[in-house]
């Protein structure tokens, strides 16, 4: 699905990535994990094409295609599709509208027909009923007025209407309370398939007894320095970060 | 020794434009001329005109005023083209005189509609009543050389539900139309009147409308008003309205087009319990400039004031906004908003904007506000990121921005015809 081999990033002249590789196939749930400043956060606005960041090695196959030479509307058009840590309030543009925009255009650029007016609403009737958004929500404009959880829950609602190969949710769980993790956690879980993948960045060990990762990674300092099974996770909560950045900085 | 008499540029400039034939006041029309004759254009050390430059407009050579032969145009052109409701009265005019060959619909019972030209002394007495002309030199122009216009007489208690239309066209080059347009709407009455202005293979020309509107106790009045003349032509408008108690009066300004547009309201608001609503919209690109300048007169207690203008330039455009509210002092229980916001697309437009309350009155609720940015990056990324085109993105903002205000208009079929302008110019689908 996607293979990032040796990727460098910086910002204003500073390298935040650092040759940092991995390998996520069809079907899998990667979970990347590691302190603050490590670069997770980078790595997602990098994949998105936030264009801030320059690249100034490495590459990124995206299902046979390079993922850096493509814009970030046709990413999401090829199929990624990043959950935003802090999703953009756009006053007076209607989430419906949105993702009416949204879902036209993707379907355009893959050649297919727009969506009629009947099969959007049912859609999205089903697909928010997944996140347990309220349908009201839905018309108001782009996460306006909208709490925390309701934001993040928007985020997945949308990842379900656009139906994405490969999701990228960027500290999803960060200022959630427990009702709204188990609530989008579950829509997350719903929409895994076989054909589709996940990369779940996160600070937290929490969020991963909801969304069950396959391999769990660990980035720090813009590379990743060490993959394991799910219990990696547990581990790290446990005993937190140190004894890792101690294995690293001692190579 | 000679005795040098320096005429005023604006007399010069009315020199070869018709002189009102209208059954106005004689005395009103030479209060006018002597406005004219010591009068010039005002520049930009004038307050009011001080981000609005008027030399383009003082430039037009008036001498040969040809293009007041009729365009040769028929109904069809005029509903395919310009018709706006296909419901209603529909007037057209060009170049300011009235063209009933193109005029067409069902005169509505309980209203008087028909060319100012065709109108009396006795239905002229209150035109110019409460119109300035002191220092007002297009004011003074319009007064002492109105060709025709619209007179429209709403009786008591008369509810007319199709529109009223007024089309203008300007056409030719240099021509100078100078429209009045006379409004009352009796007690307990209620009407809708659309007016909409045009070029039509014109050059340098200028359109200067004055439209006096009494809206009597308890009437109900809304405008709506399109602007859209081509690029390389001028307009000035006035809008003088005086509310009487219980009235409601709507105002909607869509400006599209035209490259120098300025538009005056003075609302005076006379009585108790009044509701004041005034919505405009600006749109615009290459080199236009487009001033509102609005004053809502609050005189009585117990009324309450809207007003919302939005602006979107792009390229190199102007955009001015100017809105004064008074609350005089015995008009206690006031509630006036005031709402101007811009978004500028490109480094190099600008706009100038100032929102102003004067208050006498010590028990009234009123605010203002203004702003001015750019489309939000972050908002940008964030529509991209889910597929949507930059420009598509951008689209959605601008027109969210703007529809806020244009959807203001309850009328939809001037709504849709703004939608279908909008389009046109800019590419822009709603």
């Amino acid at each position: 699905m996607i293979s990032i081999k040796n990727l460098h990033a910086s910002i204003d002249g500073k390298e935040i990535l650092k040759g940092l590789n991995l390998e996520v196939k069809a079907g899998e749930v990667h979970a990347i994990m590691g302190p603050n400043g490590a670069g997770k956060s980078t790595l997602a606005s990098v994949l998105a094409g936030r264009e801030e960041y320059e690249i100034t090695e490495g590459s990124v196959d995206f299902d046979g295609q390079d993922l850096l030479e493509l814009s970030t509307e046709d990413r999401a058009r090829e199929g990624l599709f990043l959950a935003f840590q802090y999703p953009i309030e756009i006053p007076g543009v209607s989430n419906i509208n949105f993702l009416r925009t949204s879902l036209n255009e993707i379907r355009e650029y893959k050649g297919e027909e727009q969506i009629s007016a009947k099969d959007f609403m049912a859609l999205v009737r089903e697909k928010s009923a997944l996140v347990e958004l309220d349908a009201k929500l839905a018309s108001r404009s782009v996460n306006e007025g909208f709490s925390g959880g309701e934001k993040k829950r928007n985020e997945i609602f949308q990842m379900a209407m656009l139906n994405p190969k490969l999701s990228i949710l960027d500290e999803t769980d960060s200022g959630l309370d427990i009702d709204a993790l188990r609530i989008v956690a579950n829509g997350v879980n719903k929409l895994k398939s076989p054909e589709n993948a996940t990369i779940v960045i996160t600070h937290y060990q929490r969020l991963l007894d909801y969304i069950v990762p396959d391999v769990v990674h660990v980035l720090y300092n813009g590379k990743i320095v060490k993959s394991g099974p799910k219990e990696l996770a547990l581990e790290l909560e446990e005993k937190g970060y140190d004894w890792i950045k101690a294995e690293v900085d001692a190579q | 020794m000679n005795e040098l008499i320096q005429e005023s540029k604006v007399a010069a400039f009315v020199e070869h434009l018709p002189q009102t034939m209208l059954a106005i006041d004689k005395e009103l029309v030479s209060k006018a001329v002597t406005t004219i004759k010591s009068t010039d254009f005002p520049t930009t050390r004038t307050e009011a005109w001080k981000y609005t430059r008027l030399g383009r407009i003082a430039a037009i050579s008036t001498a040969n005023q040809t293009a007041r032969e009729g365009k040769n145009l028929s109904r069809e052109d005029i509903n395919s083209s310009y018709q706006i409701s296909k419901t209603g009265l529909t007037f057209v005019f060009e170049n300011g005189i009235f063209r009933s060959d193109l005029s067409s619909g069902e005169f509505p019972a309980g209203a008087t509609i028909k060319p100012l030209t065709g109108c009396d002394k006795a239905e002229l007495s209150n035109v110019g009543k409460s119109l300035q002309l002191e220092n007002e030199v297009f004011h003074a122009m319009n007064t002492a050389h109105a060709v025709d216009g619209m007179y429209i007489s709403i009786q008591d208690k008369a509810i007319i539900d199709a529109p009223i239309q007024l089309i203008h066209l300007i056409t030719g080059k240099n021509t100078v139309s100078n429209l009045r347009n006379f409004i009352q709407i009796g007690k307990f009455a209620k009407a809708e009147i659309m007016q909409s202005y045009f070029a039509l293979d014109a050059e340098s020309s200028f359109t200067n409308v004055v439209s006096e509107v009494i809206v009597a106790e308890n009437a109900h009045l809304t405008i709506n008003k399109l602007q859209y003349e081509e690029e390389g032509n001028y307009h000035i408008s006035t809008e003088q309205v005086d509310q009487a108690k219980d009235s409601i009066f709507t105002i909607n300004t869509m400006t599209l087009n035209g490259t120098l547009v300025r538009n005056n309201l003075n609302i005076e608001v006379n009585g108790v319990n009044c509701i004041t609503n005034l919505h405009g919209a600006y749109v615009l690109k290459s080199n236009q400039h487009v001033d509102n300048h609005t004053i809502v007169d609050h005189k009585q207690p117990h009324c309450e004031s809207n007003e919302l203008y939005k602006g979107v330039m792009d390229e190199k455009s102007t955009g001015v906004f100017n809105g004064k509210v008074f609350v005089r002092k015995d008009a206690q229980k006031i509630n006036a908003f005031q709402s101007n916001g811009n978004v500028l697309l490109s480094d190099d437009a600008t706009v100038n904007s100032k929102p102003e309350l004067e208050i006498y009155a010590d028990d009234v609720k009123c605010s203002h506000g203004s702003t001015t940015g750019q489309l939000d990056e972050e908002a940008v990324f964030y529509l991209r990121a889910r597929g949507i085109s930059e420009k598509s993105a951008r689209h959605l903002m601008v027109s969210a921005f703007i529809e806020d205000v244009v959807n203001k208009i309850e009328n939809e079929a001037f709504l849709n015809y703004t939608h279908s302008l909008l389009k046109e110019r800019f590419g822009w689908d709603f």
